[in-house]
């Protein structure tokens, strides 16, 4: 998971926080391809990616 | 003597039916020359079993006639080996066939050895027949025509319904809703890069698959034909993708209601009108075949909608 805002996610699976929409559109790219997941858009801020 | 001409004449013009059915056709296989050996010397075999049937038989020698039985053993053994091994290469493949395709093939590679059989039996009919009255080079030349003949028609028999047969084909808009990349009003993925939106806008191409009946809305619904339809494409066009990138495997969506197909793809190649061709000339695979309408309750579901 990958969150700008603190207060939206929580849970089980990894989070990372990142300060900005850039840097949270490189970090899931970046994730994505190391895990080879799918970066979904969850429209409040949160982007997930999955292992389909 | 008129028996071992009809037998070779019979045997040779299987052996040429044989061939003549392993063109490397839209499945991409068998593409090697291991492979072709492989096909070529079983339809050998298949071809002298059907070329000395009749003779064994006018010979009065039933055992022989009775191995005939045996040998489509051994060719139910080729449809298990042609599965194991596509079934085996399946993981390999960037855009899998899918079981139902395997199965569909293996199923014509069991076939085509019938075939081959069938077209050097009726041959050597023709030409023993013709060996009663003619010399024997005009019951080999008519033998071996009969034998074409047969060829061309078993084959104009096998030839089944194609995607574009059951279903309109048409090209449609790929856009955006949000996350949602959508084909006109059926939505395919929720894709979260920006990137990978960009690329699906710039270089995707939508399909829209619209079923003309009941019949083919419930065989174009089936998961297998729905794969097969996915690797066809994608071995055709190619695909701007590789390992680790999930968002561009291409992938098929059913309209709700309608039952249409959405597919959209990121060809490696950007031609619609190759990859509507593509689509259209997809094989409905056996498995995949439905057929409410012939029963009472499916017509009338499709009559009277409450």
């Amino acid at each position: 998971m990958i969150a700008e805002d603190k207060t939206v996610a929580g849970g089980g699976a990894p989070i990372f926080y990142v300060s900005s929409p850039e840097e949270k559109e490189r970090l899931a790219r970046y994730i994505s391809r190391i895990t080879q997941g799918m970066v979904h858009d969850l429209t409040n801020g949160v982007y997930i990616i999955v292992r389909h | 003597m008129a028996e071992l001409a009809s037998i070779l004449t019979a045997t040779a013009v299987g052996f040429i039916a044989r061939l003549y059915m392993l063109r490397t056709d839209y499945r991409q296989y068998p593409s090697y020359p291991q492979g072709y050996v492989i096909h070529l010397s079983i339809g050998l075999i298949a071809s002298f079993l059907g070329a000395v049937a009749v003779p064994a038989l006018l010979a009065e020698n039933y055992e022989a006639a009775t191995f005939l039985a045996l040998a489509a053993t051994q060719f139910r053994e080729v449809r298990k080996i042609e599965r194991e091994t596509l079934s085996s290469l399946e993981p390999l493949e960037l855009i899998p066939r899918g079981n139902a395709y395997i199965e569909g093939i293996a199923r014509v590679f069991e076939a085509r050895n019938y075939l081959a059989g069938g077209t050097s039996l009726i041959t050597s009919i023709v030409c023993l027949n013709l060996a009663r009255l003619w010399p024997l080079e005009t019951a080999v030349v008519g033998g071996a025509a009969g034998g074409f003949l047969t060829m061309w028609f078993l084959n104009r028999m096998m030839v089944g319904k194609k995607v574009g047969d059951i279903a309109r084909v048409r090209a449609a808009a790929v856009h955006f809703d949000g996350p949602y990349l959508m084909v006109e009003d059926v939505i395919i993925m929720n894709v979260g890069l920006k990137e990978a939106r960009q690329r699906f806008l710039q270089d995707g191409i939508g399909v829209l698959i619209e079923p003309v009946d009941p019949d083919s809305k419930a065989t174009l619904a089936n998961l297998g034909q729905r794969q097969a339809i996915l690797h066809d494409v994608s071995s055709l066009l190619g695909i701007q993708m590789d390992v680790g990138e999930p968002e561009f495997m291409p992938l098929l969506r059913r309209h709700r209601e309608t039952g249409a197909l959405a597919m959209v793809i990121v060809p490696a190649e950007k031609n619609t009108e190759a990859l509507l061709e593509a689509v259209r000339r997809t094989p409905v695979l056996e498995s995949a075949v439905r057929r409410p309408l012939a029963a009472k309750a499916g017509r009338l579901a499709d009559s009277h909608r409450e």
